[in-house]
């Protein structure tokens, strides 16, 4: 193990790190994140100006904070060492579940089958969001600390056994969706990191079985792992003429998405009528498909694709294996939440109830985000200004 | 460590270890796949089958509500409103916006049915009703709510979610049970009605006549209903828009031929006859009474009793309650309409068309002397008097005025030899045949003569083979027509049905030919004078129907309508002691009295009489089931009838005689 630091520059370095001219944010992460923003408030804008009554900005407002304070976090996170973080891993860890905890203790429910939060005076505080982050920092310490037992069954069990047990109680909240990115994240690092094939055959099928016992074979002998909503939801878009009320969603939810045509609809009512339930949340990308239409959902779509096409990025030129692991966490969770949101509102994915990463209203969401794209320009300007050294380091 | 390389490339992805590299690079390959199955998607359901969502969006988002149309009023002859339509505060229940949670539902039906004074069960079912016949429109639940309750409503509506006010339309019969069988009442279209050509264009759910006049005349009352077309949201809750509504058209109003004030002395008259008859002792069940202008067929009153509020089928009703109106097993409900769907024997009243018929047909002679004795002896059947009474022989004009039976029993056996005589007289004035009038069903009558009875002895046979029993009761006897059977008919017995109308036609049919020197004619009785806009423009005035001319031997006529003055004038007349005290030089009075006999029950009481007037001559008709004498109980209700359309001063004069 190298104790070199990679603040210690060569002489030949072409460019001061911290100097005012370089631009230490990656440019383009930068802008798309701008980008999406932008793309939520005007969506917004026209999907819920009625929502709140004598108040048609409520939604847009609060949406152009949150993301606006996400920005200035995002921008003061990029300027910390993220491999700091690794030391307080512990500490981290510990503030997952305590957030995650204090929700389900001290929670309450805004509305029918909704998850609980905590209500702040701007928002109301999602534990399960941030924990995100923080799961994907706690979980990339972790396999950083066992880089060397990768192969180890006890490794692969301790790293999921450290999403399992947020991931049981993020779904005991009710939030289905961030449980099952708890998982992908953890999924997504183990493959990275490097686990063996066999290894990683052995999960996916055990992932298999259990998604067969609980939602076929529990339900059959009478055990209800998941609520019986949640349970409708995972299986409504298999039978899209069944009556539920998911299956209502998912209905509305494409012909909204199928009445914006090319360019979008003139007047879009399906989402501006409410037509489609929770439009300004998990539902936004069919406000975005009504409003501007193929057009419009490519471009969002697009943004996504050079969101992921950073972090991807990020996490090849990633100066150790910490900071590939975090852009690999962060690479899971947006891909997993843009392609399994985008899936269900198109109708081709189930019902999960997660959020379209800065899209979808919401401060915990948002920041949650902002935050990981805060760590992304962290490992970013770190490994720019370790470049010279054209040097992996492990620590 | 690896070495630098030569040349630097962009991402130092060299530093990465070429596995973790190539394992990103199969992620980076997984999501490009997802990304393009995404966007394969959305160019499925946006590009090539955009069309066909943007119709589904517009079909989710605007709803055609009707608009009922205010019903059109129903006046008197005078113009006066007997029916008419008010503007009311309904509770209505927006079935979308009920609370989701059944629980909450159930306890917001019991808050509101506290309120409302409704079963909560009933509201519910209303509301499902309600639900599939004009979906997402909202649902009446009560239209009398009362102040106190909509105050109620209005100040706490968050605790009454879905519970609505709105101004509607709503049906009035200010005069209550006054003529109910006559005007009918309002309800809601039945899917059978939907189907039949006359409520083509009638939304499903709207108010439309169910009986009488407000049936007949429905589609002049019920105007157009408008279309309120609404852009609600997910909920099924309007949203403001644009949409301009197309308003309702408000039915016409229907000028009738009634005359208000007629119609309330009579159906006063007659609730003060069958009092008066039950303090004497009778059952006094039911009753009637028509009157008609003798010239044209007007019907200036008719009634009917037991009688209905058809305001109650202006609210929700249950089953029950609509039975009990409609009367159940043998028993008549209220909503018969006796006057013209009784089915009775005339008694006496009759003896006017068997005199016209045996003088026409020359079986007797005027000044002939006939019906000696208390009793007549056909075959082996005795034909007596009422009372056993002995009138001695007498000829026509008095056996008319005394009402003697053994004359006409003795006509009718004598006629029974010259053919339907009587039967071919009964059908000539208006009798045993449908008058036509203006009113959704009538009963068509029975004048039996040989050939209807060989037809009952027929279906009798036929149904007891069918049916393998000993009687189906359609005769009570398999047997050919007797000579008996015509002696009954002669004086309104036996066999013959009829109805007050019918009788009214023939007293009228009587009264012109007899003004007219025999020419008269079988008016059609009608109570539609004209159509007329809610502003009281005139729309199209109704044209008098034309009926079948007769023509009557005029000396003969005479000769009855003299028989039957007498008995209004003369002593020992059948209703003189009625009309002691009228003017008869002024308004003359050729009045019948009828005592129909039933088996097993109290006898029918009957009275018809012709008051004449140059300028408003007048036909009533009046018979009280189970009321006793004619005289007694059905004259004294015509002599009130006939005093208010004369303006005379209104006396309730029983008479005694005891003839049938």
């Amino acid at each position: 193990m190298s104790t070199l630091s990679p603040i210690a520059l060569p002489e030949s370095a072409p460019a001061p790190r911290t100097g005012p001219r370089r631009l230490p944010l990656d440019p383009v992460l930068t802008a798309t994140v701008i980008a999406l923003g932008i793309c939520s408030v005007l969506t917004l804008r026209s999907a819920t100006s009625n929502l709140v009554p004598g108040d048609p900005g409520y939604y847009t407002n609060r949406q152009a904070l949150y993301l606006g304070a996400g920005l200035v976090l995002m921008l003061i996170i990029s300027r910390i060492d993220y491999a700091h973080l690794r030391r307080l891993r512990n500490a981290i860890y510990a503030l997952l579940m305590a957030s995650i905890l204090a929700v389900l203790a001290v929670g309450h429910y805004s509305s029918l089958g909704a998850q609980r939060s905590i209500q702040l005076p701007f928002f109301s505080f999602q534990g399960s969001e941030i924990g995100k982050d923080l799961l994907i920092v706690a979980l990339a310490a972790s396999i950083v600390d066992n880089a060397r037992s990768l192969g180890a069954r006890e490794t692969t069990a301790r790293v999921l056994l450290a999403a399992l047990v947020p991931a049981v109680f993020v779904v005991a909240q009710p939030d289905l969706g961030s449980g099952m990115v708890y998982m992908f994240i953890a999924a997504m690092l183990l493959f990275v990191a490097g686990t063996p094939w066999r290894r990683l055959a052995a999960i996916t099928a055990l992932v298999i079985a259990c998604i067969a016992i609980v939602l076929a074979g529990a339900p059959a002998a009478g055990v209800h792992v998941l609520k019986p909503y949640q349970e409708q939801r995972l299986t409504a878009f298999l039978d899209p003429s069944s009556h539920s009320e998911s299956s209502y969603q998912l209905r509305e939810s494409e012909i909204a998405v199928g009445s914006g045509g090319r360019t979008g609809r003139a007047n879009p009512t399906q989402i501006k009528l409410n037509f489609v339930p929770e439009d300004n949340t998990d539902f936004i990308f069919a406000a975005v498909g009504e409003n501007w239409g193929f057009a419009g959902a490519a471009l969002v779509l697009l943004l996504y694709a050079l969101l992921l096409w950073r972090t991807m990025r990020i996490l090849l030129m990633s100066k150790d294996l910490f900071g590939s692991l975090i852009a690999a966490g962060v690479a899971a969770m947006l891909m997993f939440q843009v392609f399994v949101n985008v899936g269900m509102v198109v109708g081709i994915m189930p019902i999960t109830g997660v959020t379209l990463p800065l899209m979808s209203y919401g401060g915990s969401s948002v920041i949650a985000v902002m935050v990981a794209v805060g760590l992304l320009q962290s490992i970013y300007v770190r490994s720019r200004a370790a470049y010279p050294l054209g040097d992996r380091v492990l620590r | 460590m690896s070495a630098l390389r030569p040349s630097e490339p962009r991402v130092p992805s060299g530093a990465t270890p070429p596995q973790m590299a190539f394992r990103v690079s199969i992620v980076a390959m997984i999501a490009l796949a997802m990304f393009g199955v995404v966007l394969f998607r959305l160019w499925f359901l946006q590009v090539l089958t955009g069309e066909q969502y943007v119709q589904q969006a517009n079909a989710n988002r605007i709803r055609s509500i009707p608009i009922p149309a205010p019903r059109g009023e129903i006046l008197d002859r005078d113009g006066q409103p007997i029916v008419t339509s008010e503007e009311t505060n309904a509770v209505q229940i927006v079935p979308s916006a009920l609370p989701a949670r059944p629980r909450a539902r159930a306890s917001l039906y019991v808050r509101l049915g506290h309120l409302l004074h409704m079963e909560p069960r009933h509201i519910k079912e209303l509301v499902a009703r309600g639900r599939v016949d004009v979906p997402y429109a909202p649902v009446t639940i009560k239209t009398d709510a009362g102040r106190g309750a909509l105050t109620v409503l209005a100040e706490r509506q968050n605790e009454y979610p879905g519970v609505e006010q709105r101004p509607v339309s709503i049906r009035s019969y200010p005069y209550g049970s006054m003529a109910a069988q006559v005007i009918g009442h309002v309800g809601q279209v039945s899917p059978g009605e939907l189907k039949m050509k006359g409520f083509s264009g009638v939304p499903q759910g709207s108010i439309v006549g169910q009986e009488g006049l407000e049936y007949y005349y429905d589609s002049y009352l019920r105007g157009k209903s408008g279309v309120e077309r609404v852009q609600v949201n997910a909920e099924g809750y309007p949203v403001a828009s644009a949409l301009h509504p197309i308003q309702p058209t408000a039915g016409y109003n229907v000028l009738t031929t009634l005359d208000l004030g007629l119609e309330q002395e009579g159906e006063r008259a007659l609730k003060e006859g069958i009092a008066n008859a039950r303090a004497a002792g009778k059952p006094a069940t039911a009753g009637a009474f028509v009157a008609l202008d003798p010239r044209n067929g007007q019907v200036l009153a008719m009634g009917s009793s037991p009688s209905y509020n058809p305001n109650r089928f202006v609210g929700p009703m249950t089953e029950r309650e609509y039975h009990a109106l409609e009367g159940s097993g043998g028993a008549i409900g209220p909503l018969t309409n006796l006057a013209t769907e009784g089915a009775y024997p005339t008694g006496s009243t009759f003896k006017p068309i068997t005199a016209m018929a045996a003088l026409e047909a020359g079986v007797i002679t005027p000044d002939e002397d006939l019906g000696g004795g208390s009793c007549i002896t056909a075959g082996a059947e005795q034909f007596c008097n009422s009372g056993h009474t002995d009138y001695g022989a007498l000829p026509l004009v008095q056996a008319l005025t005394v009402s003697s039976d053994t004359y006409f029993f003795e006509v009718g056996e004598r006629a029974n030899s010259y053919g339907n005589v009587v039967q071919n007289m009964a059908h000539k004035l208006g009798v045993g045949e449908p008058t036509g009038i203006d009113l959704p069903s009538e009963f068509a009558g029975v004048v039996p003569d040989a050939r209807w009875r060989a037809r009952q002895d027929q279906l009798e046979l036929a149904c007891r083979r069918r049916r393998h029993v000993p009687s189906c009761g359609i005769v009570s006897e398999v047997r050919p027509w007797s000579v008996g059977d015509n002696m009954h008919l002669a004086v309104g017995q036996g066999d013959l049905l009829t109805d007050p109308l019918q009788m009214a036609v023939a007293y009228s049919t009587l009264a012109n030919s007899y003004e007219k020197d025999g020419d008269g004619e079988v008016v059609v009785p009608h109570l539609g004078l004209a159509i007329e806009e809610p502003n009281g423009g005139l729309v199209q005035a109704l044209p008098t129907p034309h009926g079948r001319k007769v023509h009557l031997n005029p000396a003969d006529l005479s000769l009855v309508m003299e028989g039957i003055h007498g008995a209004t004038t003369q002593p020992g007349g059948t209703s003189t002691d009625v009309w002691t005290g009228w003017n008869q030089s002024a308004f003359p009075v050729y009045g019948k009295t009828g005592t129909a006999q039933h088996e097993n029950k109290e006898d029918q009481s009957w009275y018809m009489c012709y008051v004449g007037s140059r300028s408003r001559p007048i036909v009533i008709a009046v018979t009280v089931e189970q009321g006793g004498f004619g005289a007694e109980t059905a004259a004294p209700i015509a002599r009130l009838i006939a005093s208010e359309w004369f303006k005379q001063p209104l006396k309730f004069v029983v008479g005694s005689s005891k003839t049938l």
